[in-house]
């Protein structure tokens, strides 16, 4: 039975199924609803929930969660994730899981609170100091916002390294009837890297502060190889009316929505345009996108911004085809009808 | 003859990297004692600074994590919060506790965490080389006052121990040195008495540690604790600020 | 019958040590050990007292304390 929620509850709904053990936040619009349905939930549950002194604290604390190998989650949206970067920083440094939440709103500065997707490159580009990548996941619906919320934790035990989830204001706001189909996790294990006292065992120390001559070197191929492996196993996307498609539109998140809207508008309007929807940002699709330019030679990329992911898109199809954009950023909305025209003139 | 004072279990058995005459070495074994003689060791899980003592899990025999500048009591409650069975502590300088972690410092002691923070006040940024810290005397010299600490440029001397007294979320804050064995024997049973604290969870309790910086003092080790009796004290009163173990 | 041992390698000579010596046992060499200090070693064992000031004051964990 599904049950209509919003997108910020779901993905409440979904860390708690997963067995969340803790939760540290701090106050943002538009992400409000998930500190305030936690602070309910977790202490019901018997779990952990603390309202940090700011997003630098809260970060932080997730950070000291993380090192003794339990289930730990923050959320905010776009200023507070530029202060959350630290920890972030430190944590994929480290090799730590970790959940991280971005319900975006206008940027730069303190911007306004509509929906936005202006920190795409914040998030898959890497935002704080230091080589490294987060593996970024970009739900589209409220139904997604639970399961990937889910998921994302067995994502980021399977290769040490935090996950974002990437979405906005729009999509945390807006009511779905949700089917809340994941099992109950409990009984989780605490990995064997973690800091759980040195028992019957030598003791241990998670860092990311390497000073012998080539240490860090090592530790950062390291890291890239993972990265790799991800790149290679972990990619998710979605494609609608591709197949006879003379425009395809690259767009993630909400932009996606519209532009599923406005490929069903274009087909009536004699248009043969198709969608390809990137659900995982880091890793992003691109040897998909690449095989996809040897065959389709116009791309539109969509994006509540002035032009990100775009540069991703170009860098996949590499010449091969034509690689236009369309967006705008601040709270504004791309529009269905704005799509079409711009379809129009594309041809 | 039998060895009747030896290195305790909770440390390793390495060359530390602090200059010659440092406090920290001291510090670091008296928390060693402590965690030895009250049994911790197996359930410690402590949290090294961006300082001086940023390789302490090199020099500690039990679970120690980095943290960021600052952020060791925020790591702290993290650690603490999920796993209320273990035995936390962070190993801060002036620098980390009181300038750039001085909001994680203050929230987590008026959360009244029950943590034990270990505060090694020397009135400089020793790792980077002997700047201006919170803690920096009116008109001493450092490098980055050279003319002498002035508080209409650079403020006053931060007594951080007589600021969380104020904090109703604060349970033990005392004030020690090491500069002389009588001062290190009082140090370690303050120390003992604030993971006490802990283990009997009453709550946030906070030992400030006046320690000695030889080198970035450009004095010798026996003028450094000499300096530290003389003057540094005098400005940082040692002894009990606050004790409330009793009331929680 | 008290005494001291003194890890001749680590000690890095700052002194503090024999500066806390209440019957001034404790000196410095005037050679160098392999991290370029005058180590500290007991010069006068027949007057220690196995007080323990020397281990207490020692931050390099250098000094073991026999009685």
């Amino acid at each position: 039975m599904k049950k209509l929620v919003k997108g910020n509850i779901a993905l409440c709904e979904g860390a708690i199924a997963a067995g969340l053990k803790s939760y540290f936040g701090y106050p943002i619009t538009p992400q409000n609803e998930i500190p305030a349905y936690l602070s309910k939930k977790m202490i019901e549950l018997k779990r952990v929930f603390v309202q940090a002194e700011s997003e630098l604290a809260a970060a932080n604390m997730v950070l000291g969660a993380a090192v003794t190998g339990v289930r730990a989650m923050t959320s905010s949206s776009s200023p507070g994730i530029s202060l959350k970067q630290e920890a972030i920083s430190y944590m994929a440094g480290m090799e730590l899981p970790a959940l991280i939440v971005n319900v975006q709103r206008g940027g730069p500065g303190l911007g306004n609170i509509s929906g936005s997707q202006g920190d795409y490159f914040q998030s898959v580009k890497g935002g704080g100091h230091g080589d490294y990548k987060l593996i970024v996941l970009a739900p589209n619906c409220v139904q997604e916002m639970y399961e990937m919320a889910y998921d994302s934790f067995d994502l980021a035990e399977k290769y040490r390294i935090p996950v974002m989830i990437l979405t906005d204001g729009i999509i945390g706001q807006m009511m779905e009837p949700v089917d809340f189909n994941r099992p109950e996790r409990e009984k989780l294990l605490i990995p064997n890297w973690a800091l759980d006292g040195c028992k019957n065992r030598p003791p241990r120390s998670l860092k990311s502060l390497l000073m012998k001559d080539g240490d860090l070197e090592k530790h950062n191929f390291a890291l890239q190889e993972k990265y790799k492996t991800i790149s290679q196993n972990e990619v998710k996307y979605e494609t609608f009316e591709i197949s006879d498609a003379d425009i395809i539109i690259c767009a993630f998140g909400i932009a996606a929505r519209i532009s599923k809207s406005a490929v069903c508008l274009a087909r009536k309007n004699g248009i043969k345009v198709g969608l390809f929807r990137p659900l995982t940002l880091f890793p992003f699709p691109s040897k998909e996108i690449s095989e996809l330019s040897q065959r389709f030679k116009n791309f539109l990329s969509v994006e509540l911004n002035h032009g990100q992911m775009v540069e991703d898109v170009r860098l996949a199809v590499n010449g091969k085809a034509n690689v236009e954009f369309l967006g705008k950023a601040g709270g504004g909305i791309v529009t269905e009808l704005e799509i079409l025209d711009k379809l129009k003139n594309f041809l | 003859m039998n060895k009747i004072l030896s290195k305790p279990e909770s440390l390793k058995d390495v060359s530390l990297s602090y200059c010659p005459g440092c406090g920290h070495g001291i510090i670091h074994r008296l928390i060693a004692e402590c965690v030895d003689e009250l049994h911790l060791r197996e359930k410690t899980i402590a949290v090294a600074p961006v300082g001086c003592a940023v390789f302490a899990y090199d020099y500690f025999n039990f679970d120690v994590t980095e943290a960021p500048h600052g952020r060791p009591p925020a790591v702290a409650t993290g650690i603490k919060r999920t796993n209320p069975d273990k035995f936390v502590f962070t190993y801060q300088g002036d620098g980390d506790i009181a300038a750039i972690g001085m909001s994680e410092t203050i929230h987590a002691a008026n959360r009244g965490e029950n943590i034990t923070v270990i505060f090694v006040n020397n009135a400089n940024y020793g790792m980077t080389g002997g700047q201006m810290a919170p803690t920096t005397l009116i008109g001493q010299i450092t490098q980055t006052t050279p003319f002498g600490r002035d508080p209409k440029r650079d403020g006053y001397p931060i007594k951080l121990c007589e600021l969380l007294a104020t904090l109703d979320g604060t349970t033990y804050l005392e004030r020690v040195s090491v500069f002389n064995p009588q001062n290190i024997i009082k140090a370690k049973k303050a120390i003992k008495k604030a993971f006490q604290c802990q283990i009997d969870e009453k709550g946030f309790s906070l030992i400030e540690v006046i320690s000695q910086c030889p080198v970035d003092w450009s004095m010798s080790p026996l003028e450094a604790i000499r300096w530290v009796e003389e003057v540094f004290i005098k400005s940082f009163p040692l002894g009990v600020i606050k004790d409330k173990i009793d009331e929680k | 019958m008290a005494t001291i041992k003194i890890n001749h390698e680590r000690c890095k000579g700052c002194g503090l040590c024999g500066n806390a010596c209440p019957n001034k046992c404790i000196s410095l060499s005037k050679q160098f050990n392999k991290i370029g200090y005058h180590w500290a070693f007991i010069e006068k064992e027949d007057d220690c007292i196995a007080c323990g000031f020397c281990y207490l004051t020692c931050p390099d964990f250098c000094i073991e304390v026999y009685k």
